[in-house]
Order: structure tokens, then C-alpha cells, then sequence
């Protein structure tokens, strides 16, 4: 990583508004504007506006797309038509996780939206698998990201789009639409638990919908990829590189729900339906502080003064006002309401595990019944 | 988030820290400098009342939502009091470094050891010195 870091089509318009920038995998990024609580709090009391360009877009065309896809992907590629979304993992040879991506279906291909990080891994490891029939097709370079995200969010983009489509596409499905006269690929997905939209574009046209987005009547606060991680922390939402890797299997990560055991033949299905079946070693939990501190990755859980694991992630969380975390401990500590402690360089503090999610809200909220 | 200043009436660490001398006791904090390379702060362990600070070691940690960053004392100094201001709402130290912001009040132990502080030109020297290297 000693390349110059890569800007996003949008680097700036974060400069212009002073943000404290950082580098994220590979990639100069904004880590905060204005503050991270303020920003948080934009996302889930009215609405922000995150760059994720960074984020990579891969193209499955060819006529045998679908059954390539399924062979490869652990969710069922099956009940994802046109115009449909869908949480699911790239898994190793051993059932290991390469990427937890989301799963597109388009009219004439699907798109799987991938971590940064693991663009080139996700290219490598559908590349090896594909038949001739099908062509994987790297579009990230291309290919500008901006997620909408909060309960404000059909006020902020209501009066850019050129249809009502994008208002009415119920949680996870995508659309084509016109926003702020930018074609783009709007999805209802996010990454903050709050109802939104992920919009995809042109990437030499993002700086017209970004100025669109925060400039409007209704304008959504832009925010940084700290607050992206409170948020998403506060769900408790894995995130690659933290909570997931190649070292542990779906199962041990929670996301057994993302992975179709009944019909299998994907890599590592025997051993996820094994560790299904039997229980794994460990299991990743969330875990909640009950005296102040902040943790950290990386900091030792304890039991009863005996090891029990380690934190993936930690932070405080701002709608609570308390530190968080998630992290992996044996199996029998996972449920909800278990106390442990954490030990924060030598300070041992009380904590217990938690359920998930952190903070009372949903991507659904405020849509038509 | 406040302006860039580096008050000419307070004398400053290396470590980005400022000593606020009011007769035998003193005032210490952090500089705007400090507070802006942290990002917005939203945790303040601070040391015991009673407890003794060594000039050029931690003496607390104040944490923003991304880092965590220990607090160097910029002398040695007996700790009469906690800025409880700081524990309850730590952003004053972005919004009011100087002010409100402020951490510990304390006795010094040797007076002597100001002498090998900054003040406020030469830390601002330093600082462009250091920039510039980075």
C-alpha cells in the first residue's frame, strides 16, 4: 500500500467542506465534517450523505450468470429476479469468507456490490470459478457510490427524482431513475440500519448529485466514515477485516440466515451445515459496557476472570452514550444479558453481552405497509 | 469546532500539552493543536484527585470516537482537581481548548521545571516545524 492513495470522483467537495480525511483501504476518505456525533445523530433523526465510491461494483453477464452465482454465492441467487437485492457472502474453498457483498439482479446481469478492500479478491476468486458462458466484468473504477441514509431521506431525494420510482421501491430492491438529471442506480440498502437509498452513478457525474443532495430545500448532512462505523456498530453489523475473514466461517459470524444450507453445493457447505448442526467453538457477540470506558479491537474479553475472547470492533456509541463492541467468545457466553468484562489497556471494565441491534430502529421504517 | 490560537499567557509542552501557572498551583490541557489531530473528543479518563503527574508522562487519556490518545503531563505536580466539565461533556475540549476545556488543576512539585517549556512563539515554531517534516 505505498501507492498514492486514490481519490474518490468527489475528494473535493470534502476538502472544500474541511473534512478530516484518512486513508481507507487505499483510498484518501472522509473520516469526519462537522463531528461524528453530530453526524451520527443527522443519520438517525433526519438524514446524511456518505461517499462510498470506494466501494467496488463487479458485473456478472452471460447467459449462465444465474447458476454461476449459485454455485458460488452462499444466499439463494434463486429468489433474486430483476430488480431485487440480497445480502450474501463470497466464501473460500474451505468456507472461510472472502467478501460479504450485496447481490443485485438487474435486467440483462447482476451487480454485487464488494468491500474496497477486497475488490481484487472478489475479481480473483469468481474469475477462477467462472465458466466460459459468463464474463465478470470490474466496474468499480467507473463507477461513483453515494448512500442516503436516515428517516428524512424521501424528502431530501423526492424533489430530484424524475419519476416516484425510487420513493416506492420497498427495502433491498433497486431501480433505475434520473436524480438531480444523473442516471443512476438507486437501491434500498444502506449500512446504518435507517431506511435510505444507495445511489450508483457515473462516477465524472457524482459531484452534481452530491451538491444536489446537500444543498437542497431538504439537505442531507454529509458524514464521514466514522460516523458509518457508530452507526453500523450500533446495529451490529459485521464488518469485513473486523468480524469477517477468510479464518472464520459464516456460522461462528452470526450469518447462517445469509447462507442456504437446505439446497447447499456452494464451497464450504459441508462444514457450515456441520458447524450448523453441532455448534461452533465461538461465537460473535455484541457486547455493552455497563461503567465508561471505551473499547477497543483488540481488547481482551473476560468471564468469571478467566480469557474470553476478543473484541473485532468497539467504540461509543453516540445514541447510547456507552462503549460497544462486538467480538468473538465461546459459545455458551453468547446470549444476551451474560455479564463479562473488557479489559481497556489494564483497566478491567464491566460490560454484558447484548442483542442485536443496539438501538431501536430499522431500514423499514416510515415505508407503506 | 474553535479557531487556531496558541494563547501567549500559557507555556506548552512538546506533546502538545499547556501549563496555565497561577502562583504555586497550575492549570494543564491540551492545545488546539492536540484537540484537532484527535478529532472531536468524546471520552476523559482523568487521573485521581491526590494522585502525582511526572512531567513528560501520561497522566490520563482522552479518547475521540476513532483514537485514543494519552495525556502528557508538562510537569510534575500533585493533582488537587478533575475538571468534572470535561468528564460529563469532553467536546468542550474541541469547542474551548483553553477555556472550559481545561483538564486537571495541580500543585507543582518543582517549579523549576517550566523553564523547559515552550511559550507560545516558539511553540508555534515547532509546530510549523513539525508540519513540515510530516
Amino acid at each position: 500500500m505505498s501507492a498514492a492513495p486514490l481519490r474518490t470522483s468527489l475528494h473535493d467537495r470534502h476538502t472544500a467542506l474541511g473534512a478530516r480525511m484518512g486513508a481507507f483501504a487505499g483510498w484518501d476518505m472522509p473520516i469526519e465534517y462537522a463531528g461524528v456525533r453530530a453526524e451520527h445523530r443527522a443519520v438517525r433523526e433526519h438524514a446524511g450523505l456518505f461517499d462510498v465510491s470506494h466501494m467496488g461494483q463487479i458485473e456478472v453477464h452471460g447467459a449462465g450468470g444465474r447458476d454461476f452465482l449459485q454455485r458460488v454465492l452462499t444466499n439463494d441467487v434463486s429468489r433474486v429476479g430483476p430488480g431485487q437485492g440480497q445480502y450474501t457472502l463470497l466464501p473460500t474453498a474451505d468456507g472461510g469468507v472472502v467478501d460479504d457483498l450485496i447481490l443485485y439482479g438487474l435486467l440483462d446481469r447482476f451487480l454485487l456490490v464488494v468491500n474496497a478492500a477486497n475488490i481484487a479478491a472478489c475479481l480473483d476468486r469468481l474469475r477462477e470459478q467462472s465458466p466460459p458462458d459468463v464474463e465478470v466484468l470490474d466496474r468499480s473504477p467507473e463507477v461513483a457510490m453515494l448512500a442516503l441514509q436516515g428517516p428524512a431521506w424521501r424528502e431530501v431525494i423526492g424533489p430530484l427524482c424524475a419519476t416516484p420510482a425510487p420513493l416506492a421501491l420497498p427495502y433491498t430492491e433497486i431501480t433505475e431513475d434520473q436524480v438531480a438529471r444523473v442516471p443512476c442506480l438507486v437501491a434500498r440498502t444502506g449500512y446504518t440500519g435507517e431506511p435510505g437509498v444507495e445511489l450508483m452513478c457515473p462516477a465524472e457525474l457524482a459531484p452534481r448529485l452530491w451538491d444536489a443532495l446537500v444543498g437542497g430545500r431538504v439537505a442531507a448532512t454529509p458524514c464521514g466514515l466514522a460516523a458509518r462505523d457508530t452507526l453500523r456498530l450500533e446495529m451490529g453489523y459485521p464488518l469485513y477485516g473486523n468480524e469477517l475473514s477468510r479464518d472464520r466461517s459464516p456460522i461462528e459470524a452470526g450469518l447462517g440466515w445469509a447462507c442456504d444450507l437446505g439446497r447447499g453445493g456452494f464451497p464450504g457447505a459441508e462444514r457450515m451445515r456441520r458447524e450448523a448442526a453441532e455448534g461452533t467453538a465461538e461465537r460473535l457477540a455484541m457486547i455493552r459496557l455497563t461503567e465508561p470506558g471505551i473499547p477497543r479491537p483488540g481488547c481482551a474479553v473476560r468471564h468469571e476472570g478467566a480469557p474470553a475472547g476478543t473484541l473485532t470492533s468497539g467504540t461509543l456509541s453516540p445514541t447510547l452514550g456507552v462503549g460497544i463492541g462486538m467480538g468473538y467468545i465461546p459459545r455458551a457466553l453468547a446470549a444476551p444479558g451474560t455479564p463479562v468484562a473488557v479489559d481497556i489497556r489494564g483497566k478491567v471494565k464491566a460490560a454484558e453481552t447484548a442483542r442485536r441491534p443496539l438501538v431501536d430502529t430499522n431500514p423499514r421504517k416510515g415505508d407503506p405497509e | 469546532m474553535s479557531e487556531e490560537t496558541y494563547p501567549d499567557d500559557l507555556r506548552y509542552h512538546r506533546e502538545h500539552d499547556w501549563v496555565r501557572v497561577e502562583g504555586d498551583e497550575a492549570v494543564f490541557g491540551i492545545t488546539w493543536y492536540a484537540q484537532d489531530q484527535l478529532g472531536e473528543v468524546v471520552y476523559f479518563d482523568p487521573p485521581e484527585v491526590g494522585a502525582t503527574t511526572t512531567a513528560g508522562e501520561s497522566y490520563g487519556e482522552l479518547e475521540s470516537v476513532k483514537a485514543v490518545s494519552d495525556i502528557i503531563a508538562p510537569a510534575s505536580a500533585e493533582v488537587l482537581a478533575v475538571n468534572q466539565g470535561v468528564v460529563d461533556t469532553p467536546e468542550v475540549v474541541n469547542s474551548d481548548p483553553y477555556g472550559a476545556g481545561w483538564l486537571i488543576r495541580v500543585r507543582l512539585s518543582d517549579p523549576a521545571e517550566l523553564d523547559g517549556l515552550l511559550d507560545a512563539a516558539a511553540y508555534r515554531e515547532y509546530l510549523a516545524g513539525s508540519q513540515a517534516e510530516g
